[in-house]
C-alpha cells in the first residue's frame, strides 16, 4: 500500500447523495481476478452513454477534472455492496481522497485498506468545498494528513478528524495482516481457551 | 453501575482477542464463507506473501454470484465468469478449503447454504466478502460483510481488526396480519430509518411481530439490514432457532448439541441494557411494500402513489428523487398499481428459500403469467430446488409460464446472463433497486415473493387483495 502524506489536486464535485457501489463500479465489471484495470469502468453508467461514448456533462469527463485526485460527494457515499472493486476502481482512476458528509461502513474500511483517505465533514463545509471545486482547473486543494488540514484554493484551512489507527496505517502504508500475524500467539491462546463453538 | 449488556455486546465481548490503546480490537472469526467474486485477489495475496489459510476447517466456499442458472452440463459461455469460477476451484484445492462445486446439490447462494448446512450457528462470528452476510444474524450470530482485504486478513489470521458498532434496537409490536411478510416489514423499517439510518450500528430486531417470524423470515429481515446502513442485524436465538438447526449436517451432535443449546439460551439482551438508539413501530402501520425509486429507502405501500419531489424540502433529497424518477421512467402521483412490468424475478439471498417459493407458488397456482412478461424462479440452493420439486412446485411454476432455474444469485445483480435490458422493468424479490443493478438501464421494484408472483400474473404491480 502506498503511503499517504500530502495531496495537492483539483477536486471534482459530485454533489449526489447515496452514491452506491453499483454506481461506482457495476457488478458486470467484477469478473476480474485482479485488483487493477477497473478505473476504465469507474462510474460507468454516469460517465458513458450506452454506445460507449463519454457523457460530456459528467464531471470526470470535463477537461478541468479529468485528472482529479480528490472527489467531493454527498452523504452516505459508498453505500451498498462490500465489493472492494469500488475503492480499487477509484484508485485505478487516480482518486486518492473522497470528502463527504458521511460514508457507508464497509466502503469506509475497504478504502482505508487501499490507501484512500476518506474525510467526513459537516454539510456546510462540503457545500463550501463543492463551490470551490466548481471553480475548476485553477482551484487546487491541498490535503495534509499529518496536520489533518485541507487548504482550499483561497487559502482557507479546514481541519478534519481521522481515526488515529487508520491515520497511522495510511501514513506508513502498513499492511494489517503483517501487524496481526505478529500477534499469532494471542490468537492461538484465544483458540485454546475458546470452547463455545462445538461443531 | 449498569453492567447490563446487549446481545451484540455479548457476542463482541466473547470474541475479543486483543484490544489496542485506541479501542480497535482484534476479533476472532469463527466462520468464513467464501465465494468467487471477492476472493481471488485475497488468495493471490496469500500466495504472494507465502501465507496459508490459518483455519481451513472454519472456511466454506461456494460459487454463486457468477454461475449460470441454465443447463449446468454445458461449459460456461462467458469466459470471464468461467475463469473466476475456475480460480475459486483452484484456490480451494491449493489451500485446502471445502468447496461446493457447481454440480453439488448443496451449491447455492452462500447466505442460503450457510444456515442450510448448519455452518451458521448462534453465538458465532461469521463473515463473508458480501454485504448481505448480515443474513446469518437471524441465528444470533455476529455476521457481517467484508471487503477483499479483510477476506485475506481472515484467511491468514482468522481474525479482523474492528471497532465496535453502536447498539440500536428496532422493535415492531403487534400481531403480524395475513398478507404482511418479512419483506414488507424490513422494507417498511428501511423506509422509516433511511438507507444510512443504521450506519455504524448493530441492529437487534425484536417485538412480537418480528419474533413471530419463522427462521426464514428472520433471515429476510437481517439480510436487508445493510440496506439500512447497518452491517450487523440480530435476532436472539430461541426454540425456533434450535429446531431449525437440529440435525443439520454441520450442526453439533449429541452431548455437544445439548451443551450448545444451553449456551445459546444465554444469548439475549439483558432487560436493563441500554441501546444507543431505539426505533419502535407497530405492525398495524405496515402495509405491503413496494419501492418506487433507486434506493431501498424509496418505499411506499402498494395502494400508494409515486411521491412528488416538489413536496420534499431537503434539496439534496429532492435532487435525488428527481433523478430517480427520471431513471425509473415514472411520474409523481401515479398509482403504484398502474406500473407495468416486463419481468418478475423470484430469487436472491433475500427471498429464495423454500417458504418464499411456496408463497409465490400459492399465488401462481391455477393462473398464467401475463402476455409479454418474463418470469423466473431461481431457488437459493440445489437443496431448496430439490424440496420444491418434491412438493411439485416446479410444475406449478412451469405450467403458469415461469422459467424454473438452477441455484445462484442470478438477476439480483446481473453478473451472469440473467439481466434486464435498458428500460426494462422488474418486480423483484431481491434487495437492491440501485441504477443498473439488474442490468444497465434496468428498473427494479423490490417486493415480496407473493407480490412478485402476483405482478407476473397481472403484468403490473398489484395489491394481493385485488387479485381475483
Amino acid at each position: 500500500m502506498e503511503k499517504f502524506n500530502t495531496l495537492t489536486s483539483v477536486a471534482a464535485p459530485l454533489p449526489l447523495i447515496n452514491v452506491d457501489t453499483d454506481m461506482i463500479i457495476p457488478a458486470r465489471f467484477l469478473k476480474t481476478i485482479k485488483r487493477t484495470g477497473l478505473g476504465a469502468d469507474l462510474f460507468s453508467t454516469l460517465r458513458f452513454n450506452q454506445d460507449g461514448t463519454e457523457r460530456e456533462e459528467f464531471v470526470l469527463n470535463k477537461p478541468a477534472f479529468r485528472n482529479s485526485e480528490i472527489l467531493i460527494a454527498g452523504k452516505n457515499f459508498g453505500c451498498g455492496s462490500s465489493r472492494e472493486h469500488a475503492p480499487w476502481a477509484l484508485l485505478d482512476f487516480g482518486i486518492k481522497c473522497v470528502i463527504a458528509p458521511s460514508f457507508a461502513d464497509i466502503f469506509y474500511n475497504n478504502s482505508s485498506k487501499n490507501g484512500i483517505l476518506l474525510i467526513k465533514l459537516p454539510q456546510e463545509q462540503i457545500d463550501k468545498l463543492t463551490e470551490d471545486a466548481e471553480l475548476g482547473a485553477n482551484a487546487t486543494m491541498t490535503i495534509n494528513l499529518e496536520a489533518q488540514e485541507i487548504t482550499g484554493p483561497d487559502g482557507d484551512i479546514i481541519k478534519f478528524e481521522v481515526d488515529s489507527f487508520k491515520k497511522h496505517c495510511l501514513m506508513n502504508g502498513l499492511d494489517d495482516i503483517g501487524l496481526t500475524m505478529a500477534k499469532s500467539d494471542k490468537i492461538a491462546a484465544f483458540e485454546a481457551r475458546q470452547n463455545i463453538i462445538v461443531a | 453501575m449498569n453492567n447490563a449488556t446487549t446481545l451484540y455486546d455479548k457476542l463482541w465481548n466473547s470474541h475479543v482477542v486483543d484490544e489496542q490503546e485506541d479501542g480497535t480490537c482484534l476479533v476472532y472469526i469463527d466462520r468464513h464463507l467464501v465465494h468467487e467474486v471477492t476472493s481471488p485477489q485475497a488468495f493471490d495475496g496469500l500466495r504472494n506473501e507465502g501465507r496459508n489459510v490459518r483455519r481451513p476447517d472454519l472456511t466454506l466456499a461456494v460459487a454463486d454470484h457468477n454461475v449460470p442458472t441454465t443447463d449446468r452440463d454445458k461449459q460456461i459461455d462467458d469466459e470471464e465468469s468461467r475463469i473466476q469460477i475456475e480460480a475459486l476451484e483452484r484456490n480451494c484445492t491449493d489451500f485446502g478449503v471445502e468447496l461446493y462445486s457447481m454440480k453439488d446439490i448443496r451449491q447455492g447462494i452462500c447466505h442460503v447454504v450457510g444456515p442450510e448446512q448448519g455452518f451458521t450457528l448462534p453465538g458465532t462470528t461469521l463473515v463473508c466478502g458480501d454485504s448481505h452476510t448480515a443474513t446469518h444474524g437471524a441465528f444470533g450470530s455476529m455476521s457481517f460483510g467484508i471487503g477483499t482485504s479483510e477476506v485475506e486478513h481472515v484467511l491468514a489470521t482468522q481474525t479482523l481488526l474492528l471497532t465496535k458498532c453502536r447498539n440500536m434496537r428496532v422493535t415492531v409490536n403487534g400481531t403480524l396480519p395475513n398478507g404482511i411478510t418479512a419483506k414488507d416489514l424490513i422494507l417498511a423499517i428501511i423506509g422509516k430509518i433511511g438507507t444510512a439510518g443504521g450506519t455504524g450500528a448493530a441492529i437487534e430486531f425484536t417485538g412480537d411481530a418480528l419474533k413471530s417470524l419463522t427462521m426464514e423470515g428472520r433471515m429476510t429481515v437481517c439480510n436487508m439490514t445493510i440496506e439500512a446502513g447497518a452491517r450487523v442485524g440480530l435476532f436472539a436465538p430461541d426454540e425456533k432457532t434450535f429446531e431449525y438447526l437440529k440435525g443439520r449436517p454441520k450442526s453439533p451432535k449429541g452431548a455437544a448439541w445439548e451443551a450448545a443449546v444451553e449456551y445459546w439460551k444465554t444469548l439475549k439482551t439483558d432487560e436493563t441494557a441500554i441501546f444507543d438508539e431505539e426505533i419502535v413501530m407497530d405492525v398495524s402501520e405496515i402495509k405491503p411494500q413496494v419501492t418506487w425509486g433507486t434506493s431501498p429507502e424509496d418505499v411506499v405501500a402498494i395502494d400508494g402513489c409515486v411521491p412528488d419531489p416538489d413536496r420534499e424540502t431537503d434539496i439534496n433529497r429532492r435532487n435525488k428523487m428527481e433523478r430517480s424518477l427520471e431513471y425509473m421512467g415514472l411520474t409523481a402521483g401515479m398509482p403504484m398499481t398502474d406500473i407495468k412490468i416486463n419481468t418478475a424475478f423470484i430469487g436472491s439471498c433475500t427471498n429464495s428459500r423454500i417458504e418464499d417459493i411456496r408463497a409465490a407458488a400459492s399465488v401462481i397456482e391455477g393462473r398464467k403469467v401475463a402476455h409479454g412478461v418474463q418470469a423466473l424462479v431461481v431457488p437459493g440452493s440445489g437443496l431448496v430446488k430439490e424440496i420444491a420439486e418434491q412438493e411439485g412446485l416446479d410444475q406449478i411454476f412451469i405450467e403458469a409460464g415461469f422459467e424454473w432455474r438452477e441455484a445462484g444469485c442470478s438477476m439480483c445483480l446481473a453478473m451472469n446472463a440473467d439481466k434486464l435490458g435498458p428500460g426494462e422493468r422488474a418486480a423483484s424479490t431481491s434487495n437492491r433497486n440501485f441504477e443498473g443493478r439488474q442490468g444497465p438501464g434496468g428498473r427494479t421494484h423490490l417486493v415480496s415473493p407473493a407480490m412478485a408472483a402476483a405482478a407476473a400474473v397481472k403484468g403490473h404491480l398489484v395489491d394481493l387483495n385485488d387479485l381475483d
